[in-house]
Formats: structure tokens, C-alpha cells, sequence
């Protein structure tokens, strides 16, 4: 709790206190954590002095800002047409088969989570799909499942 | 000035001006949703398209700003046809179940419908898809999602009128809705429970947690004692819930008709009003001595006013550090239920165990005050059902009372008497006006030096009024506040009442007394209050507030005879042992979301 109390104040030091301070700080939280704890919000709102329902209402409304408890890696699959078309199913049926999860669901070890993004600009090498930051393109199932297994060494 | 013509008539008016004010200052009606008086555009609803000649797309006249020559239609087919459309599409996403929902003949939504004739069927029902639930966990407001319109405001009056942000507009698209700090239950968050919101929601979303069958029941039931207060502002804004215009006194007619709905006894939250101007008065000078002759570290000063209970939660949540600040004196309605299983049982020869107390108030925080348990110091819960203006309107129709022809009666004995202190409460700055009738005569012994007892510097609708009266002359065992300029001031609506509290902590401003009246204009723009509610209206609310303390032959708290017998018969002194136990209260720290 108190680390995070620092790195909100730190935060705030660095982008300020002001009502567009908002969402660099909570940026600056997320890289911290792969999501925004209501404590979290709750120290952002009073070092703002604005309400927490504020903060939440911000953070709620950005695909990337997740108010849910996430994974270690979140895994962000696309939705759009391209990628459907380039047989995204097969490789997010892959991935809810390696990890036992569904789209939406985080694994019990918190190490996963798996998510549906919207189009990521990478229809060119479809079909692809982002683990935090990094995306990885021209899918196959086989490809998916190798890159799976990497992150589950670590 | 701009000129522009609409529908083939010309008008000219002041830059800036929209083109839904221009529409109106010709007498065109234009529907709106999302547009409220009180609160700034948002322009979200889309009901109020017009047609703009020459533009390719229709135009959001609350949105839109006149400019030269503009032609506008606000009745063409494609406006008429459009509109329809946009209500179709609100009413596909709004369950409709009109003739079972509270706000049924009162929905904004459902009278627009009736007017546009809107068909069955003709977009998709969305409402079963999404898992909306009621959130009746507040005793004051319940929160219906599935009514939702999505016009936002609610969550602008939260935060332009009240400054309390707790409601907000949480994800988006589909999925958006409005929402508390993490969706959590109202009960759980800053919610004061001041319900402006439920005044401003278009639909059945957001309204008052009702108790009108209950208290029917306590009625009916032979073995009760049922009796009922009324708050000042009450007297004048029934009324407008039964058809008579904004601003009618109906004090008599409002008593008549509690009699005729069957309460037992017929009693007035004014006598208690007049009473918190006592203790109040009391401890503010109680508090000045402590200060300045004591020379006492520990005393708070300013005192803050403590008969608003959407400001006692206001401050407990975001200013917790000047709850020592705050009054101890219960608001008027606590110290009346205090009173009413005690004082009134005894005088009576009750048994307290059998008296109900019932209370209508212009308020929907009442109803959360009233459940706080540490208002139980008769013994008993003080006050058991909280009814608003607009619940006690619903319950004379209900009774078939013809409210407009009943002749005036007057209140029962005891505690019915009051004065002209005790009904300005129910305006912003009447609590400071009338305590500053009653301290600056107690420690002077003359009357306050304005004209007529009207002061008028504390009076008025700017959010912030700063006041302060020199005191001379005093009477011997008052010479400390010899010379003494008592600062005062006054704020309502939340939104004011923390720019005052911030210039408290930070030493921008010293005060002596400072009066916080949760709501726009007083408890006369309650949340409890009759609907709608804009600027004109609480104006003409306020003068026939003022107008009834002239009506009243006593207009200081302290020459109210019932006062001086409950002192004599029953309290023994101001802010002594037995006012202690009944008439005062602690507050509590909440936390910050």
C-alpha cells in the first residue's frame, strides 16, 4: 500500500496535479500493473482532489486502462475483419485451449489474461494480437503456441 | 445581434444565443431530454434537431449557437421524422414498463412519446440484453439502469451543482452507463442522497425511495398514534404537485389535508426549527466566550450550521477534519422525532412505544438521516418514515382530496406553534438570518439593526454571500463582544459550500458562522421537492417564503411562547443536560470515494 501511495505522489510530482495530469498518471500506474486497483483510483482521486468516480469514469472509458484484476500478460487478440479473415479463430481456439481460458478470463496463477482488441493497425500481417506492448503478427496456430510457450517459462 | 429567421419568422438576438432560446423566445416549442436550465449543454439526446436550410445534416439546437441569416426549421418532415427515430431508438434501449414505474404521467421520456405517437416494435427491445440492475441499497434514492436514458444529467448536477462527483459516466459505446466510484452500491459511496439528481432525471432512473404505503399502514392501524411535522419549505412548494402554480402558500390547505389523510396530530417542524435557533444560538455564543474570554485552544471556530443533512454527509466524507466545526444541534426534524416520543408522548399521556412519526420533507436526505443510528435518543427510532413534497402530493391524490378547495386549518397544540425565524429555514441564509435575530437581541437586548427584521445581505441567489454585523452595546454579562464584527456566511449547493470550506482550511477567509444549505436555493429546491425545477421557479418559492414570515405574528424564535413553556416544562436550560441527551448529536468520518 505504501509503495503505491509513493508512486502515486511520484506520479503526480512528475505529470501534476492538475485535471489533465489524469491520465499520464494513470498510464504511469498501468506500467506499473497490468491494471488499475480501486485503491489505486482512490489515491489518484485525492491527490487530484477530484472524486474517485471521476477517476473511474476516465479509466473505464480506455480499452488499454483496465479497471479489471489482469494477468501478468494480457493478451490482446484482434477482432476486426482482417484478422478474421487470415483465421484468427484457429489461433485464439489455440490460445483458450493452451492456456484453459476464455476470452475475458484471467488464469488462476494470475500469469494470463485474454482479451479482444479492436483493429491494431497490422491487418497487412494478419492476423495478430498484442501481449502487453508487443504485438506479434502473421498468427498460425503452431506460431501462437510456440510464443505461449516462451512466456510460460518466464 | 444576430438575425436569422425560423420556421419563415424573423428574430434577432445576442450572439451566443442557441437556437433552441431563439425557438423559444418566438414560442416554438422544441423537446429536449439531455438540456436542463440548471446545467451546462451536453447535447447528447438529439431530440432537439431542427433544420438548418443549406447545412447537409440536422442540427442540436441546445448545442448550436444562432449565426447571421441562419433559416431554420423546427416542424419539417425531416425534423419531425428524424426526431421520431431518436426517440424510437432512446425507447429501445429504455424498459418501458410505463404503467408500473414510480415516475408514470411525470416521465419526460414518455410524454415526448405520447407526442410523437411512437409505434411498437420499431427497433429492437435492447433492454433484455443487458443485466441491468436496481440499486435500492440507498434509503433515500433507488438508481434503476434499465430506465436509463443515458442524458447525463444527473451526473452533470452532481458535479456543476454539488461538487460531489458521485455519479459519473463509466466505459463507453453499448456498454456505457452511468455509474458510482467502481459501479459500487449507493449506499457505499459519497452520495450526500441531496437528490437533485432525481429533480433533473428525465425518467424513472433515479427517484426517491418511497414510503407511502408504510405509513398508510401506520395510519390505519387503530393502536397507533401516528404524527406528522412539516418542514418550512414544504408550505410552499406543495402546491405545484397538485396543480397550483410555483409559489403558492398552502400552509392551511396542507394541514387540512394531513388531517383529512388521517394523522393523528398535525405538528410543524417549525416549533423545532425555532428551538435549533435556541440551542444553536446558544452554543454559537457558548463558542464565542470559549474563544475570546477563555481563550480556549480547543474551540472550533467557525461553527458551521448542521440542519442539512446532504451537507452533514457532505462535509463527514470530504472535509472530515472540520467536523468539530459542525453544530452538535440535530436538525430540526431529528429534534422534533427526539421530542415527539418524549416531550409530546408525556404532555399527552402516550405511550411512546405507540406513537409514529412520520415527517414530510422537501428533502430525500432525511431519509438517510432519520435511519443514522445515532438518531434513536428517545429510545426509539425519532423518526420513522420520511416522506417527501412530492410523496405527500401523491398520497392527497391518492386520498381524493380536492387539495385547491379545502378551507385553511390550523396546526395542532403542542408543538404546532412557530414563527416567522422558524419558516425562513426553508430558503438559503434563513438559518443565519433568524439566529442573528435571536444571539444579537440576547446579547444587546435590541432587536437587529435592519429594517423590518429582514436581512437582507444574507438573502438572495449568489451561491457565496458574505455578511457581518458589528456588535455594541452589549449587555453587561455579554461586554466581551463589545466591538466584535461577526463575520458571516452563507452558501448553497454543495459545489459553493466546498469553495467556502476550502478558503476556510487554506486561510483565505475567517469566519465566525457560516450557513450550508445542501441545495440550490435552501431546502425550497430540495431534492424532495416538487418537479421541474429551474431558477424562476426557486425565486418565486423563496418570496413566498418571505412572504409567510411577514404573514406571522411572531418573527423571532425566541418570543415563541411554546418555546419558552418546553425550556420551562421539560428542557430546563439552552445546551443543558436534557438538550444534550435529546437535541444534540456526533458526527462521523467517511471515507473518501
Amino acid at each position: 500500500m505504501l509503495e503505491q501511495v509513493n508512486l502515486v505522489k511520484e506520479l503526480a510530482d512528475k505529470h501534476g496535479r492538475r485535471r489533465d495530469s489524469l491520465i499520464p498518471i494513470l498510464q504511469g500506474l498501468m506500467e506499473e500493473k497490468n491494471y488499475l486497483t480501486d485503491e489505486a483510483m482512490v489515491l489518484v482521486a485525492k491527490e487530484l482532489d477530484i472524486s474517485a468516480a471521476d477517476v473511474y469514469g476516465t479509466a473505464s472509458f480506455y480499452t488499454f486502462m483496465d479497471t479489471d484484476v489482469r494477468g501478468k500478460y494480457v493478451i490482446r487478440i484482434c477482432k476486426t475483419i482482417s484478422c478474421s479473415m487470415k483465421g484468427k479463430i484457429d489461433v485464439l481456439h489455440t490460445i483458450e485451449e493452451t492456456l484453459k481460458i476464455k476470452v475475458g478470463e484471467t488464469t488462476s496463477d494470475k500469469k494470463f489474461s485474454l482479451l479482444e482488441t479492436n483493429c491494431i493497425g497490422w491487418c497487412h500481417k494478419a492476423p495478430a494480437m498484442l501481449i502487453n506492448d508487443t504485438p506479434y503478427t502473421e498468427l498460425t496456430p503452431q506460431k501462437v503456441t510456440e510464443i505461449l510457450q516462451e512466456y510460460m517459462k518466464l | 445581434m444576430v438575425n436569422l429567421t425560423i420556421n419563415g419568422l424573423h428574430i434577432s438576438v445576442k450572439e451566443g444565443t442557441t437556437i433552441l432560446d431563439a425557438a423559444r423566445k418566438l414560442n416554438f416549442k422544441v423537446p429536449t431530454l439531455c438540456n436542463h436550465p440548471d446545467l451546462c449543454v451536453a447535447g447528447n439526446c438529439r431530440v432537439c434537431v431542427v433544420e438548418q436550410l443549406s447545412a447537409k445534416t440536422l442540427v442540436a439546437s441546445c448545442a448550436t449557437p444562432v449565426t447571421e441569416n441562419m433559416q431554420i426549421l423546427t416542424n419539417s418532415l425531416k425534423v419531425r421524422t428524424a426526431r421520431k427515430h431518436i426517440i424510437e431508438l432512446l425507447l429501445s434501449e429504455h424498459k418501458a414498463d410505463c404503467t408500473k414505474c414510480y415516475k408514470n404521467g411525470f416521465c419526460e421520456l414518455q410524454s415526448l412519446a405520447n407526442e410523437y405517437s411512437v409505434g411498437d416494435h420499431v427497433y429492437i427491445d435492447l433492454v433484455p440484453i443487458h443485466a441491468h440492475k436496481i440499486d435500492k441499497t440507498s434509503p433515500s434514492i433507488t438508481k434503476d439502469d434499465s430506465k436509463c436514458i443515458r442524458c447525463q444529467r444527473c451526473v452533470r448536477t452532481c458535479a456543476e451543482l454539488q461538487g460531489v462527483n458521485a455519479l459519473t459516466v463509466a466505459n463507453k459505446g453499448k456498454e456505457m452507463k452511468i455509474s458510482s466510484f467502481f459501479d459500487k452500491p449507493m449506499h457505499e459511496v459519497i452520495c450526500t442522497n441531496c437528490g437533485q439528481c432525481i429533480n433533473r432525471c428525465p425518467t424513472g432512473a433515479l427517484v426517491e425511495r418511497n414510503y407511502i404505503e408504510e405509513v398508510w399502514e401506520e395510519i390505519l392501524d387503530p393502536n397507533t398514534h401516528v404524527v406528522v411535522q412539516t418542514a418550512p419549505a414544504v408550505r410552499i412548494g406543495l402546491g405545484e404537485a397538485l396543480g397550483l402554480n410555483p409559489g403558492q402558500r398552502v400552509t392551511g390547505k396542507m394541514v387540512a389535508a394531513l388531517k383529512r389523510l388521517g394523522f393523528n396530530s398535525v405538528l410543524d417542524t417549525d416549533f423545532t426549527a425555532d428551538l435549533t435557533i435556541i440551542e444553536e444560538g446558544t452554543e454559537l455564543l457558548g463558542r464565542l466566550k470559549r474563544a475570546l474570554v477563555d481563550k480556549d485552544p480547543t474551540v472550533k471556530l467557525p461553527m458551521t450550521t448542521s440542519c442539512s443533512p446532504g451537507w452533514i454527509k457532505f462535509i463527514e466524507h470530504a472535509f472530515p477534519e472540520f467536523l468539530d466545526n459542525v453544530s452538535t444541534c440535530k436538525s430540526p426534524q431529528q429534534m422534533f422525532g427526539a421530542l415527539a416520543k418524549t416531550y409530546y408522548a408525556q404532555k399527552k399521556g402516550l405511550d411512546p412505544k405507540k406513537v409514529v412519526s412520520v415527517s414530510i420533507m422537501p428533502c430525500t436526505a432525511k431519509k438517510y438521516e432519520a435511519d443514522r443510528p445515532e438518531m434513536r435518543s428517545s429510545g426509539f427510532k425519532d423518526v420513522d418514515y420520511v416522506l417527501t413534497t412530492r410523496e405527500l402530493a401523491r398520497m392527497i391524490k391518492q386520498a381524493g382530496i380536492n387539495f385547491d378547495m379545502l378551507e385553511d386549518m390550523k396546526y395542532d397544540s403542542i408543538m404546532g406553534q412557530s414563527t416567522g425565524a422558524a419558516v425562513i429555514f426553508g430558503a438559503t441564509g434563513g438559518v443565519m438570518e433568524a439566529a442573528l435575530r435571536t444571539v444579537y437581541e440576547i446579547v444587546t437586548g435590541r432587536e437587529v439593526p435592519f429594517n423590518g427584521l429582514n436581512i437582507i445581505p444574507v438573502r438572495g441567489m449568489d451561491g457565496v454571500r458574505e455578511a457581518s454585523i458589528l456588535i455594541e452595546n452589549c449587555k453587561p454579562e455579554w461586554a466581551f463582544l463589545n466591538g466584535v464584527e461577526v463575520k458571516c456566511v452563507v452558501a448553497h449547493g454543495l459545489a459553493n459550500a466546498r469553495q467556502v470550506m476550502k478558503n476556510v482550511r487554506d486561510g483565505k477567509a475567517v469566519y465566525h458562522f457560516i450557513e450550508v444549505m445542501a441545495c440550490p436555493g435552501g431546502c425550497l429546491g430540495g431534492g424532495g421537492q416538487p418537479i421541474p425545477t429551474n431558477e424562476q421557479i426557486r425565486k418565486k418559492r423563496t418570496e413566498a417564503i418571505y412572504a409567510e414570515d411577514m404573514g406571522m405574528p411572531i418573527r423571532k424564535s425566541h418570543e415563541n411562547p411554546e418555546i419558552t413553556a418546553i425550556y420551562k416544562d421539560f428542557l430546563g436550560e439552552p445546551n443543558g443536560h436534557k438538550s444534550h441527551e435529546l437535541l444534540h448529536t456526533h458526527y462521523t468520518v467517511r471515507r473518501s470515494y
